[in-house]
């Protein structure tokens, strides 16, 4: 069920266009994530939904309800800001209550609600202290507070987690992701951070320059982009890519350096989709093999950077005029200037436009 | 010497820095007040004396008419003290400044928000316009007023007074609130307006608090200024409506420079911005360095 449905939303600021015709459904019960780089449109996006900015077009449907003509207060959403905007005059507690103040609840009601989302968000302790007191962390569980104690229909996060240090960040991940689930709340939840879109969405939506480019499932935007800035964005490190083209039955990389034979269901998509020969060959970084000793399947490289990352390493791995990166387990050795051989996993080729740079494979 | 030594030495230093800046702030003060208390003779005198007996007397001129002059009995004949305009003067002055600096205040603080919040058509155009009306000095643009004045009934009358300097202050006014709102973060409003507030009541909530500091600064500066001008209060009022300012450097004029007598009236007119800056100001450098504008 679609609790809120954005119909081809579009906003500019001036000659500059914001949000260009974006179209996206929010389940209920669901967080549905907008991801994207800085600019790209998330904020922007959500003020529109929450009536703080007006669309140049399009309409804004909460629980069937067109809400275009409704000042902010009646549309009952939340909104959870990037840089938290507690009232700096107001204790923890008159942030938390403000919403229920307004709506002219008892003083005992709201001191009990007040108090019961606090011990939720383990903050009950700062209760009488102002916000400029209090951390960082504990300012965006108080914004979040405020925006639970009402249980409204949809809640509006706008990079919640972006100003908080990354181990806390990690923690709060997690923590938002179950009260989520408690409540059974419905979020809308913008972010620039892959990592957490992936680790928290039901549903993702790719912006980029306001255009919405790819809704789907995380695993879905994961193993199936549809283009290479999305294959780029998500992952860490994202795709690697390198210039090809189609000769018959096989993709031949760089002047004679290696070719790998298409499936015949790879060639019918070339033949279908492709707008010329020219391709670009994308494999993530986990999927790519390295060895020291020359074997079938495997190409020369040179070992340039090695990045540890605990568990895991980045081997970033030469070819002739293009390099590609690699994950690695952390127990094998690269000693940088190493000539290696690599091979690409079976499978997990996939393959883009020279020049649309959308997905054919 | 440990750290705690070393900064309380500077701590010390920072001190004698200060009260030494202070004597000189204050010397002005110093010498209007004894100037005020002393005799015409222990004015005058050279050097200065720093010990005298004080009298009251230039305070008391201030207030009679016969300023300068003696009172009591002089060659045989009683002079009776009779008011002065002084006292009126005063008045004046302390109703003219404080109703002028409330209304342009008050006005202020709301242009200043609609300037900063709202989308207003012109708006660069509009606060150009705002500004300008300071740009020329007083002088250029009093004949005209005068006539104008004199045609609307307004000449010589506190109201017409009040009317000016609201103007006046106004454009400072709007200028300075609107900065100040602008420091206020948006989110604050927004985040109301989302938890359920009209824009009205976010606006009382939660800006209104944040802009008094705002406010008091402003209020301090137009006081201040509408008290110590001169060029409107001399041209647009005549006996009735005239603030003390003018009526001061008029004294000037009449029975030669009694210094004594001129020194008394300046003080008695710099007390009640001294106490008004006071009463308020301590809120002003609270709001300051407490951050009352802080996300
Ligand atoms: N109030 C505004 N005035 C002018 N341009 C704006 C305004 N708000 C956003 N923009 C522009 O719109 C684009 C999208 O901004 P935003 O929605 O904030 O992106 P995001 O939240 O994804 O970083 C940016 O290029 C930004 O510069
Ligand atoms: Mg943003």
């Amino acid at each position: 069920m679609l609790k809120l449905s954005i119909q081809d939303l579009t906003k500019k600021f001036g000659r500059k266009t914001a949000v260009s015709n974006l179209s996206l459904g929010v389940e209920s019960g669901k967080i549905t994530v907008l991801l994207g780089p800085t600019g790209a449109g998330k904020t922007t996006t959500l003020r529109c939904v929450a009536g703080l900015e007006k669309p140049d077009q399009g309409t804004i449907t909460i629980e069937g309800q067109v809400v275009n003509d409704y000042p902010p207060k009646d549309r009952d959403v939340a909104f959870v800001f990037q840089n938290f905007s507690l009232y700096p005059r107001y204790t923890v507690f008159e942030n938390i209550a403000s919403p229920l103040r307004i709506r002219g609840l008892r003083q005992e009601e709201i001191a009990q609600k007040v108090k019961e989302v606090a011990s939720f968000l383990h903050i009950d302790h700062l209760l009488d202290r102002r916000p400029i007191f209090i951390s960082g962390g504990e300012m965006q569980r108080v914004a979040i507070a405020r925006a639970l104690v009402r249980r409204p229909k949809v809640f509006l996060l706008d990079e919640p987690l972006t100003n908080l240090d990354a181990k806390i960040r990690e923690e709060m991940r997690t923590e938002l992701k179950r009260l989520q689930g408690e409540m059974e709340s419905t979020f809308f939840y913008a972010t620039p951070d892959q990592a957490e879109a992936l680790s928290m969405a039901d549903t993702i939506a790719v912006i980029h320059h306001g255009h919405l480019v790819q809704v789907g499932t995380p695993t879905g935007i994961y193993h199936q982009p549809v283009n290479m800035f999305v294959a780029d964005f998500v992952g860490s490190p994202g795709m690697n890519f390198i210039p090809a083209s189609v000769e018959g039955e096989t993709v031949n990389v760089g002047p004679g350096y290696f070719s790998l034979p298409l499936s015949p269901e790879m060639r019918k998509a070339c033949a279908e989709q492709a707008t010329s020969k020219e391709v670009f060959l994308g494999i993530r970084p986990e999927d790519v093999l390295i060895r020291f000793e020359a074997q079938e399947g495997f190409y020369p490289a040179l070992v340039e950077v090695v990045e540890p990352l605990g568990v895991l390493q980045i081997v970033r791995l030469r070819l002739n005029h293009h390099f590609i990166r690699v994950r690695s387990e952390e127990n094998a050795h690269f000693p940088v200037g190493e000539k290696v051989f690599f091979g690409l996993k079976e499978g997990k080729v996939r393959l883009f436009d020279g020049k649309s740079e959308k997905r054919i494979w | 010497m440990n750290e705690f030594q070393r900064r309380q030495v500077k701590n010390r230093i920072i001190v004698v820095i200060l009260v030494g800046m202070l004597c000189v702030y204050l010397f002005p003060i110093y010498w209007m007040f004894s100037t005020a208390t002393k005799t015409k003779l222990d004015a005058f005198s050279l050097p200065p004396k720093w010990v005298w007996r004080p009298q009251i007397e230039n305070f008391r001129n201030v207030f009679y008419v016969g300023a300068g002059g003696a009172l009591g009995r002089v060659k045989g004949i009683e002079v009776k003290p009779k008011p002065s305009a002084f006292l009126r003067q005063l008045g004046n002055s302390i109703i003219v400044s404080f109703v002028s600096t409330l209304l342009a205040t008050f006005l202020g603080a709301l242009s200043g928000y609609v300037f900063s919040r709202m989308r207003v058509r012109g708006k660069d155009d509009l606060l150009f316009v705002i500004l300008s009306s300071r740009m020329l000095p007083p002088v250029v643009i009093a004949i005209p007023l005068v006539m104008m004045y004199r045609a609307l009934g307004l000449f010589d009358t506190l109201f017409g007074l009040i009317i000016m300097y609201t103007v006046f202050n106004l454009a400072f006014a709007v200028w300075m609130m609107r900065s100040f709102v602008d420091d206020i973060p948006i989110e604050y409003e927004e985040a109301a307006l989302v938890d359920g507030y009209s824009r009205f009541q976010a606006f009382f909530k939660f800006i209104f608090p944040e802009m008094r500091v705002g406010m008091v600064a402003t209020a301090i500066f137009s006081l201040i200024m509408t008290w110590n001008e001169f060029t409107f209060s001399l041209l647009l009022t005549g006996e009735r409506a005239r603030t003390a300012v003018p009526s001061i450097a008029h004294s000037l004029g009449t029975a030669g420079v009694n210094w004594g007598h001129i020194a008394a009236g300046s003080f008695l007119m710099v007390l009640p911005v001294v106490v008004f800056t006071f009463l308020l100001g301590g809120n002003l450098i609270r709001g300051f360095t407490f951050g009352a504008i802080k996300e």
